[in-house]
């Protein structure tokens, strides 16, 4: 028989190593599942974790690791402050979005002048747009008690509305030919985010996400705000009784969550994607969620979990155009991922004991 | 009754053998919480089973109802084999336990609650009926449909006796029965048990409180530590005799001093907090002084209006500003931190989980309430080192036995996770320090040097609020003594001029008057 016994203290080794196990596990069951499709499980598994490094097109992957991964991890940095705080912001995706609309609005609004002043007002009007997106959800917990988890999922779907709607009229490209999608902001040197070093993929958004992450760690861990996050999240009377205000950690953490969600989708809209368009929402706010579970709600495993998630879905493409496999096998195998660390997680607070000979 | 004295003249064996166990054994991780215990209750009396938190009392007495399975040792009932596999095999083998904490649903009435507990509940009005007379029978006044989220602690109690009478037990288990009740209600308790015993029903009282085994008890078995540490006629010994075989030392009662008493440092006046809770108990019309140099103990049974007093005073439930008065300025409105800042600071009843993080190291703990006052945090960024040097001085200064500021608060036993918590306040210098329970569930030594350290802040001019049920811990340190009831508080009365009688009528209340009926 087995038995789960609460362990005294949280194991470290087990914290730092169950990430691990579960991208093992993740291999074992994706492989059964690529198996089931018909796929050979080694070739699928090897098509997606080494092809994208250490193929002989890895110069085209590898700076598509940084891009897809840049995102990820700016929106996972802020969410992993509220889940912390036991605060579910489940609509980055929306936030980002958000972020993305404002953003290129105001980039467009001023086209085609060249002023230094564009890009500062992009971001702003970004974080602003992020912001006011999560603002919802959080105020309306704070003053009404509801939900955040369900608000915020909600607010993505009419993000999703807004989006369709102004790639169609407020923002659709005059000279598009009738085509809906806003103007390309890589043709527009004031408003777009250019490679900083041509053929490594390392744009704002990549520094801005290092820098995010930098700033995380700190906040977390050395800074008071950072304290109350952590105590709210374990002890919520403790946290009350140490005077953290409930109302304001959750404006707070969903505030900073919004406002890195708007600023990656910024960098997203005015670099990579281009444009805005009724296919600019990739579910990357979604994908986020996992990789602040994967890397532990730790700023530096949040950086190494942004790099497997953007691993899987550049290898899962790879997969997908040489092998067949399809999207959705994919879309599966990252949820594995979640599912397995979540699962491994127990392991470091409890230890698994062998025999049952047992009372009680 | 035989008289069976086979044993030699111990006062555990005046009677036929009702419940024999030998050598019981039951080791959890960590821990031997029972080692070779032997116990032996004859009919009809009324055996004490005495010991310190952390003795063993409520692992022999789970193991005894079926809930836990001994590691080794053997257990006769009425000279028969008994090992109960759960607890239905011990209720019928005539064992019935009464809990410390109430299984009671507050919504449903007393007949329901009982008719709950029963394998083959019969039908409503014969139920009412048999609860009426047993009821009647024991003094034990109570209403079949009344509902029970109405009644007080004491009442309640009497549902989960009466519900056990019902099975018509050989042996009744009471573990800590009067933790909850007044004075008044402990007599008219101790009656009814004195006539089950006389009656034939074997009775396993457990407690620590010693006045009261020496009252009730014919015969006691004392533990610690998970062994026997003697087996003794209560009667014939004196209670630092008691004492001093339960906890294996003799106790330093606390010291203190006459001294001289200053301004007032916290008044509360007029202060209405209405419950959030639909089973709490709202405020009404607080109102206290306490003098700097002064410890105010505040009485009363669990659940008449402490834990909204707290929330209070702390800061946690925030009340109109001129409520509350720290030092004269009105400090009702603000959160925690701004009390702190002002010189107010608290330690509530429950330690893990409200006066601690269970998870967080000890470090992370003394930045969760010392940041203000010790200067931990520059423009909001925590000084780690200063704050762990925090953390070593509390842990130093109060003899915290842990590994070392990095152990998490969990890993901590409730005594030591106590002392840091007391010691983490005291450290800071308050100038007006309100504490709840402070030594509930702890050991003699560590109750006794928290109290020590609470009377030697007062001395250097600290008001002090002790909220507490344990009277006499409010009688040994406190200058001033008032009673919370129903969420009312009594006037406070100097400590020396109180007796048992006038505190129990000022917990009563109600309550007293109600005791009285019970009795009657």
């Amino acid at each position: 028989m087995l038995r789960l016994e609460m362990r005294q203290q949280r194991s470290r080794g087990w914290t730092a190593a169950s990430p691990v196990f579960a991208v093992v596990a993740t291999m074992v069951a994706g492989g059964i599942l690529f198996a089931a499709l018909g796929k050979s499980p080694v070739e699928a598994i090897r098509t997606i974790f080494w092809d994208p490094l250490f193929s002989e097109l890895a110069w085209y992957y590898r700076p598509q690791l940084v891009i897809k991964a840049a995102p990820l991890v700016l929106i996972a940095l802020g969410l992993s402050l509220g889940f912390r705080a036991g605060i579910w912001n489940i609509g980055a995706e929306g936030q980002y979005i958000m972020g993305a609309i404002f953003g290129a609005g105001a980039a467009l609004a001023f086209y085609p002048a060249e002023h230094g002043f564009i890009f500062p007002l992009m971001i702003a009007a970004a974080i602003f747009g992020g912001v006011l997106w999560a603002m919802i959800p959080a105020l309306l917990k704070v003053r009404f008690g509801t939900n955040e988890i369900l608000v915020s999922l909600m607010l993505v779907y009419v993000a999703e509305h807004v989006l369709s709607s102004v790639s169609f009229g407020l923002l659709k490209n005059p000279e598009g030919y009738g085509f809906p999608g806003s103007r390309n902001l890589q043709d527009y040197p004031a408003a777009s985010n250019p490679e900083i070093w041509e053929g490594t993929g390392i744009h704002g958004g990549a520094v801005t996400a290092l820098i995010a992450a930098v700033g995380c760690y700190i906040l977390l861990n050395r800074h008071v705000l950072g304290h109350q996050i952590r105590l709210a999240g374990q002890s919520p009377r403790a946290a009350r009784f140490a005077g953290v205000r409930p109302g304001l950690l959750t404006i707070a953490c969903l505030g900073i969550s919004g406002g890195l969600a708007g600023l990656a989708g910024m960098f997203e809209v005015a670099g990579p994607s281009g444009q805005i368009n009724v296919d600019f929402s990739q579910g990357l706010g979604f994908t986020a969620i996992i990789v602040a579970f994967l890397g532990r709600l730790h700023p530096a495993g949040i950086v190494l979990a942004g790099f497997l998630l953007a691993l899987t879905t550049v290898g899962g493409e790879i997969a997908q155009a040489n092998l067949g496999l399809p999207s959705a096998s994919i879309k599966a195998f990252q949820g594995m991922l979640l599912f397995f660390i979540l699962a491994m997680d127990v392991l470091s607070g409890y230890r698994v004991r062998f025999g049952g000979r047992e009372a009680s | 009754m035989t008289d069976d004295r086979a044993t030699g003249p111990g006062p555990s064996s005046n009677g036929a053998a009702l419940l024999e166990a030998e050598g019981i054994c039951k080791a959890y991780p960590g821990v031997q919480a029972n080692d070779g215990v032997s116990l032996r209750v004859s009919e009809g009396e009324v055996h004490a089973l005495l010991g310190e938190n952390g003795a063993g009392k409520s692992t022999l007495v789970k193991i005894v109802y079926g809930l836990v399975r001994p590691d080794g040792g053997s257990m006769t009932m009425r000279g028969r084999p008994y090992a109960p596999a759960e607890p239905r095999a011990a209720r019928g083998a005539g064992i019935a336990l009464v809990f410390q904490h109430f299984s009671l649903f507050n919504a449903l009435s007393v007949a329901e609650n009982i008719a709950l507990g029963m394998e083959t509940p019969p039908p409503r009005a014969e139920l009412a009926e048999r609860i009426r007379e047993v009821s009647e029978g024991y003094r034990l006044a109570l209403d079949p449909f009344s509902t029970v989220g109405d009644l007080s602690a004491g009442e309640r109690q009497r549902v989960e006796i009466v519900r056990c009478l019902l099975q018509e037990p050989k042996l009744l288990i009471m573990d800590e029965p009067t933790s909850v009740l007044t004075p008044q209600e402990v007599e008219a308790l101790f009656g009814t048990l004195r006539k089950l015993s006389s009656e034939g029903t074997a009775i396993l009282y457990i407690s620590h409180k010693l006045e009261e085994i020496r009252s009730l008890c014919s015969a006691a078995t004392v533990l610690r530590r998970g062994k026997v540490a003697g087996i003794c006629d209560p009667r014939e010994k004196s209670a630092p005799e008691l004492a001093e075989m339960m906890v294996g030392q003799e106790l330093q009662p606390a010291q203190r001093t006459e001294r001289a008493v200053g301004d007032p440092a916290l008044e509360v006046r007029g202060l209405n907090l209405q419950s959030r809770t639909p089973f709490g108990t709202s405020l009404k019309e607080v109102g206290f002084e306490v003098r700097a140099g002064e410890i105010l103990g505040i009485g009363g049974v669990a659940g008449n209006g402490q834990d909204e007093l707290m929330g209070a005073l702390s800061g946690e439930t925030p009340v109109a500003a001129d409520t509350v008065r720290a030092k004269g300025e009105p400090v009702g409105d603000l959160e925690p931190n701004g009390r702190r800042r002002r010189g107010l600071l608290a330690a509530p009843e429950e330690r893990l989980g409200h006066a601690a993080a269970p998870d967080m190291s000890l470090t992370e703990n003394a930045v969760m309430t010392g940041t203000i006052r010790r200067g931990l945090a520059n423009w909001g960024f925590l000084d780690w080192p200063a704050a762990r040097g925090f953390a070593e001085e509390v842990i130093g200064r109060f003899d915290v036995r842990t590994p070392g500021p990095g152990a998490a608060a969990r890993s901590l036993s409730g005594g030591n996770l106590q002392k840091f918590v007391m010691g983490r306040e005291i450290l800071q210098d308050p100038e007006i320090l309100v504490v709840s329970q402070p030594t509930w569930g702890l050991d003699a030594s560590a109750a006794a040097a928290i109290r020590q350290s609470l009377i030697d802040l007062a001395e250097r001019g600290a008001a002090v609020v002790v909220v507490s049920q344990d009277l006499d811990e409010l009688m040994e340190i406190s200058d001033r003594f008032a009673a919370l009831c129903e969420g009312r508080l009594s006037e406070a009365h100097p400590t020396r001029e109180m007796t048992v009688e006038r505190i129990g009528l000022l917990m009563g209340g109600a309550a007293g008057g109600e005791a009285g009926d019970a009795a009657a």
